[in-house]
């Protein structure tokens, strides 16, 4: 087995069993717990108040926004990573090659700032 | 011996699941195995040695993508049920789209060749024992260089991805105040506190 | 190890290293457990005494066992499930905070070879695992279906993905700094030109403790739990273990920012001098003494800091942090290309 994927295996072990160890204490107290549910206890808490209508409702557009650009500078930070550690081996070119993709997303970032993309109120 | 079961396991779990995305009935469902077969597709690059793919995999589709994905389902108050009524109205002009690309597919496939040039693209420095270069580095060595247009043009694609977000749903709300740190910050005392000397007895 | 070797005589090798690997990370989990259990009860006195209270005194000398009788507290309470609630997605929601927050463990090295998975991608993961974290909270926040957690997993979730942006772009610089992607060799190479906080990345560690401050959702980031307002965020309608789930996975990735900014910026396990007596000292001593004192650090923000509000948080995060830390990706990058003064692999493999 390649070498590399041991350690891959170690993080699943890991993994494993951190969840088995949150399974148990999740399921713990439905074993020594009492459990008498009654219809108040159930509902929503708001408060003392009942529930007007169901909670999940239609929310600004900024939040869908906001993740949009996310994923774009999620993306930009990707391909930044191998730039990063090969950055003596690629030297010049590969140097002004990445300024230029940065160059070119810091357009997209000026327009998005005087747009006011990133105000909130 | 058990790369392939570990293989066999991830493949059989990305197809269960993406069918799953299509065939479950809640949304919210539909995304939560979308995140599954994206694991079990980054644990598939992981077996070919693509250490970084897998987690970049990871850190764009399941951290960002499907992230907004679940906004888009779980926020909006779809109605389960509507959507499902005119499913089978599709069904025939699915099949036929479903079946056409099928054969677009198997006809890109039949005819499909090696070109000359790309056992040199093999050739560009490989993650091996020998040279100790890692799988990173190797996709750097050759990213901003060799394939330096590609770069370039998925940036473009970014900048039209970034203006196309904010043209489809920025709305302008008028009346709505926001604060400005810099005229905060440069208030001066003067403009604000106003001292007036009043005479004892005579008010103002 | 030691058991490895036992092992491995009579069992084989893969039994061997699937027995001692179990148990060492049962061991570790324990262990870092214990420490979080310290850690709380710390955060409470830190908070106390700021306030000139005592704080927990009264379950065991100093109240130094107060933290498991909260354990046992919770273990004992009914585990309410709201009746609106979809309940498998909620109690999905916990486990897989609490996961996560663990998980990320396994690539941190406390000392150097002192690692349970010692990949060439460990920041990739750590990176990777920290993108996931909001998906307990907005799961946990429509399970409920229930307005304080909507609102809350709302806003949680808009923040965490602001501010991972800007903890990206200071990554990016301190791996420019150290040319890997391998958390030992990150720490490593500061043997060599200092740790990284007294270099051109001291703004970066500025930038990277409160953009941890708000990955973790601590004050005074903490509006997706901001009690004046939303009661308690996404964790309202949680009771019982589900909740005290959502609490140690927050405090275990507090844990892991204090120990990603001391790998990143302090030095890791190294010792402040080099000199004769401090390297004696085991690199996990240092480790652990640079976590606490980071860990310090998030407490007295924790007291002293009143809380931002929402649009001038999103501000922070947008329109200062992620310029500010692109500038200086571009800056650090120039200085290695017209210096040529490039990070040479020290070669812990």
């Amino acid at each position: 087995m390649a070498d590399f994927l041991t350690e891959y295996l170690a993080i699943i072990l890991f993994l494993g069993i951190s969840a088995a160890l949150g399974l148990v204490l999740l399921v713990l107290p439905f074993v020594v717990a009492p459990v008498n549910p009654d219809a108040e206890k159930l509902s929503a808490y708001e408060c003392g108040f009942n529930a007007f209508d169901d909670a999940r409702m239609k929310f600004d557009v900024r939040f869908y926004l906001v993740s949009i650009l996310f994923i774009i500078f999620d993306l930009e930070v990707a391909f930044l990573f191998p730039w990063a550690i090969t950055l003596g081996d690629i030297g010049l070119f590969g140097f002004w090659s990445m300024m230029v993709f940065l160059g070119i997303l810091t357009i997209g970032f000026i327009y998005e700032w005087k747009k006011g993309a990133l105000e909130w109120e | 011996m058990l790369i392939a079961i570990a293989f066999y396991l991830f493949a059989a779990i990305t197809i269960a699941a993406a069918v799953m995305v299509v065939a479950s009935r809640n949304p919210v469902h539909s995304v939560l195995f979308l995140i599954l077969a994206f694991f079990s597709a980054a644990g598939l690059f992981m077996l070919a040695g693509a250490e970084f793919l897998a987690l970049i995999l990871i850190v764009v589709y399941v951290g960002a993508v499907a992230v907004l994905f679940l906004f888009v389902v779980m926020m909006l108050d779809i109605d389960i049920a509507e959507l499902r009524q005119g499913v089978l109205d599709y069904v025939p002009l699915g099949a036929l789209i479903g079946i056409i690309m099928l054969i677009e597919i198997s006809m890109a496939l039949g005819v499909w060749a090696f070109a000359p040039e790309a056992g040199g693209a093999v050739a560009s420095p490989w993650p091996d024992a020998v040279s100790k270069i890692t799988n990173t580095e190797a996709i750097g060595h050759v990213l901003y260089s060799q394939f330096i247009y590609v770069f370039q043009a998925s940036g473009l694609v970014l900048l039209v991805a970034m203006i196309g977000a904010i043209v489809l749903t920025l709305r302008d709300r008028p009346g709505v105040r926001r604060q400005s740190v810099a005229a905060q910050v440069g208030r001066r005392r003067e403009d604000g506190v106003e001292l007036k000397d009043v005479k004892p007895g005579q008010g103002l | 190890m030691i058991l490895y070797d036992a092992l491995s005589g009579w069992l084989g090798n893969e039994w061997a290293w699937l027995i001692s690997n179990v148990v060492s990370i049962l061991l570790f989990i324990v262990v870092l457990l214990v420490m979080i259990a310290y850690i709380l009860l710390a955060d409470r006195k830190i908070w106390a005494a700021v306030m000139l209270r005592r704080g927990p005194n009264v379950v065991g000398a100093f109240g130094l066992l107060q933290s498991f009788a909260d354990l046992l507290k919770f273990v004992f309470k009914e585990s309410v499930i709201p009746a609106g609630a979809n309940k498998g997605v909620f109690l999905l929601a916990p486990l897989i905070t609490v996961t996560l927050a663990l998980g990320a463990w396994a690539v941190v090295p406390i000392d150097k070879g002192w690692v349970f998975a010692d990949i060439n991608v460990g920041i990739l993961y750590i990176f990777a695992i920290s993108s996931l974290g909001v998906y307990g909270i907005i799961m946990g926040g429509w399970a409920s279906n229930s307005k304080y957690p909507f609102l809350g997993s709302l806003r949680s979730a808009a923040q965490m993905v602001s501010y991972e942006v800007s903890i990206g772009l200071v990554i990016i610089t301190v791996l420019l700094w150290a040319g890997s992607l391998n958390l030992t060799e990150i720490v490593e190479q500061q043997r060599v030109h200092g740790w990284n906080v007294f270099t051109l990345l001291f703004p970066m560690f500025i930038i990277f403790f409160i953009s941890a401050l708000a990955e973790t959702n601590r004050p005074p980031f903490d509006l997706p739990e901001a009690e004046s307002e939303l009661v308690a965020g996404y964790q309202v309608e949680y009771s019982s273990t589900p909740y005290l789930l959502f609490m140690l996975g927050e405090y275990v990735s507090i844990v892991l920012m204090c120990a990603m900014t001391t790998i990143l910026f302090l030095g890791g396990w190294l010792p402040p001098l080099n000199i004769g007596f401090l390297n004696a000292v085991p690199g996990v001593i240092w480790f652990v003494i640079k976590v606490w004192m980071v860990f310090f650090m998030f407490a007295m923000v924790k007291t002293i800091v009143p809380r931002y509000r929402y649009d001038q948080l999103m501000r922070l995060g947008w329109k200062v942090f992620l310029p500010v830390s692109l500038l200086w990706v571009i800056l650090v990058a120039g200085y290695l290309v017209t210096t040529g003064s490039f990070p040479v692999p020290v070669g812990v493999h």
